[in-house]
C-alpha cells in the first residue's frame, strides 16, 4: 500500500536528527499556531500564496533561501566539527552513513536551495522594476516556477525526517549513485528535488528572457539597460541553454534506477563517464548562472555609492557575454584526472583561463568606478570591497586548478573545496548580500539596520577568511574532501582554525537575523517615503517605495543609461493629473495546488507508491486542463484607484518632507 | 628527467617554496619523486604569474575607495569620467598577456605531464597494477607473480607503471608525494607514471568518495633499495602459496573497512584483464552478470 514506506523509514537511532526532528515539528506547530491566533490564514493565502506579482514572488524565494541557508550551514557546522574531531584514534561524533548525507544535504541545499533562490529572489523583484515593466512576461508561470521549487525544498527536508539523503556527493556521480550502489531513497529524493527546482529554474530562465526582451520601456534600448539587467538577460540565456542537460542527465539516471536501464551502470554498455560529462556541462554554466547577476549587483551598488558612472558600461556588456559564452567550454576541467589525451586536457585548460580574463576586466572596471568617485561606506560597498578582495584570491586558485598538470595534486583537495566556497561565498553570496541591503528599502519601504549589518559582515569575513585559509593549505598537505575521519595528526590545528571560522560564520548568520528583527521592529525610524533613499541611478528607484502592485503609475520614457538618474537632474516631472487604467494579471491558486499535486508525485515515486504516483499524476494534468478553460486571468485597474493609491503616497511623502 | 620549459629557475623556486613554508607537512611542495616535482615547480610559477595581477588588484580594492572616500573632499571627483581608452587597453591586454603565457606553459607542461606518458629516465620500469575495491586497494605485480592489499612496495629511481581499474565505484589512486592521481573505473583502464627519486614512506589514498568506507582506503607507498624491495618480494612469496585467482579476488573485493595488510605469493595470469572484461562482456564474462543490486540489498539488511 505505501510502497517503500515504513516504521522504519523515521531514523529514531540517530539522536543528533531526532532532536532536529522535534525541534522543527514543534517550530512548524508555534508557527501554525500564530498564524490561527492572529488569523492571518485569509491574508496568507490572497496575498502570498496565489500572488502572482513578481515583488512578493520574489520576497518568497529569499525567505525560503534564507530558511533553508539555515539548514544547509547547521550541515556545515556539523561536518567542521566532525573534522575538528576526527583526528588520529577518535570516529569523532558522526558515522560514515550519516556524514556522507550530511556532505551531500549540504552541496545540494546550499547550491539549488540558498543561492539559486537567493538569486533568482532578486531577478524576480528587480527586472521588471529596472526595464520599466509592470510584471514578468508571465506572471502564472512565475508563479508556477515558485512552488515547484519549493516542492524541491520541501523533499529535502522530508529526507531528512523519513528515510535518507543521498550518500554521493553532491553531484552523485554513477556508478554510485546508481541502484547497485545506492538501493535506498537517498538518491532518488535527490534525483526529485533536483528535477523540480531544475524545472522552476528553467521556466524562472525563459521567463526572464522573454521579460527583458519585450517588456522594456519605451526608448530602453539594449545598449542602455543596467547592468544588473545586462547580466540576468545572460544568466536566462545561460539557464535556457544549461538546464535541459541536467534534465536528461537525471532522467537517464532516473531509468537507470527505476527501470533497469544501463546509461550508467558499470556493466551492459553502460558508462558512467557520460554523467560525469553531462553533468558538469551543467555545472560549470551553473556556477556562472550563480555568479553573473552577483556580477551585476556589484556594478549597479559601486556606480551608486561612489556617486559615479559605472566605468567602461561597453566592456562590462562584453565580459558578461563572453563568460556567457565561455562558460560552455570549459566543463572537461572538472575531471582532467579522467585520463583524456593532452590535447584535450589542454584545450579545456587553456579555455577555462580565459575566463579570467573578462572576470578581470570587471574587477578592474569596478575599482575604476571609484577611481575619482566619491565613496560612501554602506553596507553594500562593504561587500562589494570584501568581495574585490577574496574573489581575487578565489579567481586565482581557479586558474591554477585549470592547469591539468597542476590540478592532477589539487583535484579532489580541500584546496578544490577552499577554491570553490571562495568563489561562491565570496563571489556570489557576498553580491547577494550586497543586493539585500541595498534593495531591501525599496521592497519594504525601510532601510536595514546598518550596526548590526557591519557586525554581520565583520564576522562573515572574518569567519571566511578562517575557515576557508586553512583548508587551502590542507590541500597542499595532501587533505582530499569528503573524508569522514583521517590519521594525519599534522592536520589537526588546521582543522581547528577552520572551525573556529565556521563559529564566526555563524555568528554573521546571527547577526544577519538579528538585524533582520531590528530593522522590522524599529522600522518607523528608518521609513523611506522618497523611494530613493540612495539617490541612485536606475528606474527601479523612480516608483515609491514599496512599489504599488503595478509598480509604475505611468510606464517611464528612457533616453539614456542611468535613466532616472538623468531625469533627476532635468528634474522630474509633476504627477500627472490623470491616470490610464492599468492592465494587470489575476491572482490564481493553481500554481499552488498543481504544486501540490507534483509534491504528491515525486513523494510517491521516491516510495513506490504507484496507486499515490498514477493520481497525483492525473490530478496534476487534470487541474491544468481546468484552468486552460479559465479565461478570466486579468483586469484592469480603474484610472480611479491609481490616482487613490499614487495620492495617498505623494500625500505621505510630502507630510513627511 | 623530466624536461619542462622552466627547468633552469627549478632551484630558485624550490629554495623559495622550502623557505615559505613551514617544513615537510605540507607534502605537495616536499614532492619525492619527479613527476610531482614538475607539477609543483608549475604550481609555483603560474602563482607567481598571476600575482601581477593579483597583487595590484588587492592594492587597488583597498586604496582607491580609501582614496576616494566621500569624506576626503581634496580627492578629485569626476562624476561623468567613465571611459579611457589607455585604462581599457591595460585591463584587458595584461591579463590576454598573461594568460597568453600561461596558455603556453599550459599546453607544454600538459603534455609533458601527460600521466599516460612514459618516463624518460634510465632504468627497467617496475609495472604494478591497480585494482580499487570497496574499500580497499589491490595491487598486483604481473611481472613478479604476487599481489597486495593495501601496500605498494617499489625501489626507489625506478620508473614505476601502473594500470588501473576498478571493482565497482570510481575511486582516484593518489600519491601525493610523488605524483598526481588518475580516476580509477570500473571496465576502463586508465594509465600513470610516476618515480620516486629517493627511497621514503609516502602516503597513498583514494582522491575520489566512493562510499562510506573511503576515509580508511589508505596504504602506505614505500620506496626502498633495489635490495631491500627484493627482500620484500622474497618475504611476499614465502607466505601461504595460495594462489590469488579471480574467485579469490572476488571475496577480497566485497565490501569492507580500513583492511589490514595482506600479501598474495601467487596471482593468476591476467587477473587484472578479468577485472576489467567482467564488465565490457568479453571473455568468459560474456554473459550478462546478476545484477549486484539484489544482493547489496540483503547485506544492508543484516
Amino acid at each position: 500500500m505505501l510502497g517503500k514506506l515504513t516504521w522504519d523509514a523515521i531514523p529514531l537511532h540517530e539522536p543528533i536528527i531526532v532532536v532536529t526532528l522535534i525541534g522543527m515539528v514543534l517550530g512548524a506547530i508555534g508557527l501554525l499556531a500564530a498564524v490561527s491566533y492572529f488569523k492571518q490564514w485569509g491574508t496568507l493565502w490572497r496575498d502570498w500564496f496565489t500572488t502572482v506579482d513578481h515583488k512578493r514572488i520574489g520576497i518568497m524565494y529569499i525567505i525560503v533561501a534564507l530558511v533553508m541557508l539555515v539548514r544547509g550551514f547547521a550541515d556545515a557546522l556539523l561536518m567542521r566539527a566532525q573534522l575538528a574531531m576526527a583526528g588520529p584514534g577518535s570516529e569523532g561524533i558522526l558515522p560514515p552513513e550519516h556524514y556522507d548525507q550530511i556532505f551531500t544535504a549540504h552541496g545540494v541545499i546550499m547550491i539549488f536551495f540558498v543561492a539559486t533562490p537567493f538569486v533568482v529572489g532578486l531577478m524576480n523583484i528587480i527586472v521588471p522594476l529596472q526595464i520599466g515593466a509592470r510584471d514578468m512576461a508571465f506572471p502564472f508561470l512565475n508563479a508556477f516556477s515558485f512552488w515547484i521549487f519549493v516542492v524541491g525544498a520541501a523533499l529535502m527536508m522530508l529526507s531528512l525526517g523519513l528515510g535518507e539523503f543521498a550518500m554521493t556527493g553532491w553531484v552523485a556521480y554513477p556508478p554510485l549513485s546508481g541502484i547497485e550502489f545506492s538501493p535506498g531513497v537517498g538518491v532518488d529524493y535527490y534525483i526529485w528535488a533536483l528535477q523540480a527546482s531544475g524545472v522552476g529554474t528553467l521556466l524562472t530562465g525563459v521567463n526572464m528572457f522573454i521579460t527583458i526582451l519585450r517588456m522594456r520601456a519605451p526608448g530602453m534600448s539594449l545598449m542602455k539597460m543596467p547592468v544588473f539587467t545586462w547580466t540576468v538577460f545572460v544568466t536566462s540565456v545561460i539557464i535556457i541553454a544549461a538546464f535541459p542537460i541536467l534534465t536528461v542527465a537525471l532522467g537517464a539516471l532516473t531509468l537507470d534506477r527505476y527501470l533497469d536501464f544501463h546509461f550508467y551502470t558499470n556493466s551492459l554498455g553502460g558508462n558512467p563517464m557520460m554523467y560525469v560529462n553531462l553533468v558538469w556541462a551543467w555545472g560549470h554554466p551553473e556556477v556562472y548562472i550563480l555568479v553573473l547577476p552577483a556580477f551585476g549587483i556589484f556594478s549597479e551598488v559601486t556606480a551608486t555609492f561612489a556617486r559615479k558612472k559605472l566605468f567602461g558600461y561597453t566592456s562590462m556588456v562584453g565580459a558578461t557575454v563572453a563568460i556567457g559564452l565561455l562558460s560552455f567550454v570549459v566543463w572537461l576541467h572538472h575531471f582532467f584526472t579522467m585520463g583524456s589525451g593532452a590535447n584535450v586536457n589542454a584545450f579545456f585548460g587553456i579555455m577555462t583561463m580565459f575566463i579570467a580574463v573578462p572576470t578581470g576586466v570587471k574587477i578592474f572596471t569596478w575599482l575604476f568606478t571609484m577611481y575619482k568617485g566619491r565613496v560612501e561606506f554602506s553596507l553594500p560597498i562593504l561587500w562589494t570591497i570584501a568581495f574585490l578582495v577574496t574573489f581575487t584570491i578565489g579567481g586565482m586558485t581557479g586558474v591554477l586548478l585549470a592547469i591539468p598538470g597542476a590540478d592532477f595534486l589539487l583535484h579532489n583537495s580541500l584546496f578544490l573545496v577552499a577554491h570553490f566556497h571562495n568563489t561562491i561565498i565570496a563571489g556570489a553570496l557576498f553580491g547577494y548580500f550586497a543586493g539585500l541591503n541595498y534593495w531591501f528599502p525599496k521592497v519594504f519601504g525601510f532601510k536595514l539596520n546598518e550596526r548590526m549589518g557591519r557586525y554581520s559582515f565583520w564576522c562573515w569575513v572574518i569567519g571566511f577568511f578562517l575557515a576557508f585559509m586553512p583548508l587551502y593549505m590542507l590541500g597542499f598537505m595532501g587533505m582530499t574532501r569528503r573524508l569522514n575521519q583521517h590519521d594525519n595528526p599534522a592536520w589537526e590545528p588546521y582543522l581547528h582554525v577552520a572551525l573556529v571560522g565556521a563559529l564566526f560564520i555563524l555568528a554573521g548568520i546571527v547577526f544577519m537575523l538579528l538585524q533582520l528583527y531590528v530593522s522590522v521592529r524599529q522600522r518607523n525610524q528608518n521609513r523611506d517615503l522618497t523611494g530613493d533613499p540612495w539617490n541612485a541611478r536606475t528606474l527601479e528607484w523612480a516608483t515609491s517605495s514599496p512599489p504599488p502592485f503595478y509598480n509604475f503609475a505611468t510606464v517611464p520614457k528612457v533616453d539614456s543609461l542611468d535613466a532616472f538618474l538623468e531625469a533627476k537632474k532635468r528634474g522630474l516631472p509633476a504627477p500627472p493629473a490623470e491616470y490610464e487604467p492599468i492592465h494587470m494579471p489575476r491572482n490564481t491558486g493553481v500554481p499552488f495546488i498543481v504544486n501540490v499535486w507534483i509534491l504528491l508525485l515525486c513523494f510517491a515515486l521516491i516510495w513506490h507508491i504507484w496507486w499515490l504516483a498514477a493520481g497525483s499524476f492525473v490530478a496534476t494534468i487534470v487541474t491544468l486542463i481546468v484552468r486552460s478553460y479559465n479565461e478570466d486571468t486579468d483586469y484592469y485597474v480603474p484610472a480611479e484607484e491609481v490616482k487613490r493609491i499614487e495620492n495617498a503616497h505623494l500625500a505621505a511623502a510630502a507630510q513627511e518632507a | 628527467m623530466m624536461k619542462t620549459c622552466w627547468n633552469r629557475i627549478r632551484y630558485v623556486l624550490t629554495v623559495l617554496a622550502v623557505l615559505s613554508l613551514s617544513g615537510c607537512d605540507w607534502v605537495l611542495f616536499d614532492s619525492k619523486g619527479a613527476v610531482g616535482m614538475a607539477q609543483r615547480d608549475l604550481i609555483i610559477l603560474c602563482t607567481g604569474l598571476m600575482m601581477i595581477v593579483v597583487v595590484p588588484a588587492i592594492f587597488l580594492a583597498f586604496y582607491f575607495p580609501w582614496r576616494y572616500r566621500s569624506t576626503n573632499k581634496s580627492a578629485t571627483y569626476e562624476p561623468d569620467w567613465s571611459h579611457s581608452t589607455k585604462i581599457e587597453m591595460v585591463v584587458w591586454g595584461i591579463p590576454v598577456l598573461i594568460i597568453a603565457v600561461l596558455s603556453v606553459i599550459v599546453w607544454k607542461s600538459t603534455h609533458d605531464l601527460d600521466p599516460y606518458k612514459p618516463l624518460d629516465v634510465p632504468g627497467e620500469p617496475i609495472h604494478i597494477e591497480v585494482i580499487a575495491t570497496d574499500w580497499k586497494w589491490v595491487f598486483v605485480y604481473p611481472d613478479l607473480g604476487i599481489a597486495t592489499i593495501n601496500q605498494l612496495n617499489f625501489p626507489a629511481n625506478r620508473p614505476l607503471v601502473f594500470d588501473i581499474t576498478s571493482n565497482s565505484t570510481m575511486n582516484t589512486f593518489f600519491i601525493p608525494q610523488l605524483g598526481g592521481q588518475i580516476y580509477a573505473m570500473a571496465g576502463m583502464r586508465t594509465k600513470l607514471h610516476l618515480i620516486a627519486n629517493e627511497p621514503g614512506k609516502f602516503r597513498g589514498m583514494s582522491g575520489n568518495y566512493s562510499g562510506n568506507g573511503f576515509s580508511k582506503m589508505n596504504f602506505i607507498a614505500t620506496a626502498t633499495s633495489e635490495e631491500d624491495f627484493n627482500r620484500w618480494v622474497t618475504q611476499v612469496r614465502s607466505t601461504a602459496p595460495m594462489t590469488f585467482d579471480f574467485e579469490a579476488f572476488k571475496r577480497v573485493a566485497q565490501p569492507s573497512h580500513g583492511n589490514a595488510v595482506v600479501h598474495f605469493a601467487k596471482v593468476e595470469p591476467g587477473l587484472f584483464k578479468k577485472v576489467i572484461d567482467q564488465f565490457i562482456g568479453v571473455g568468459e564474462n560474456a554473459t550478462p552478470q546478476v545484477s549486484r543490486s539484489a544482493e547489496t540489498a540483503v547485506e544492508k539488511k543484516e
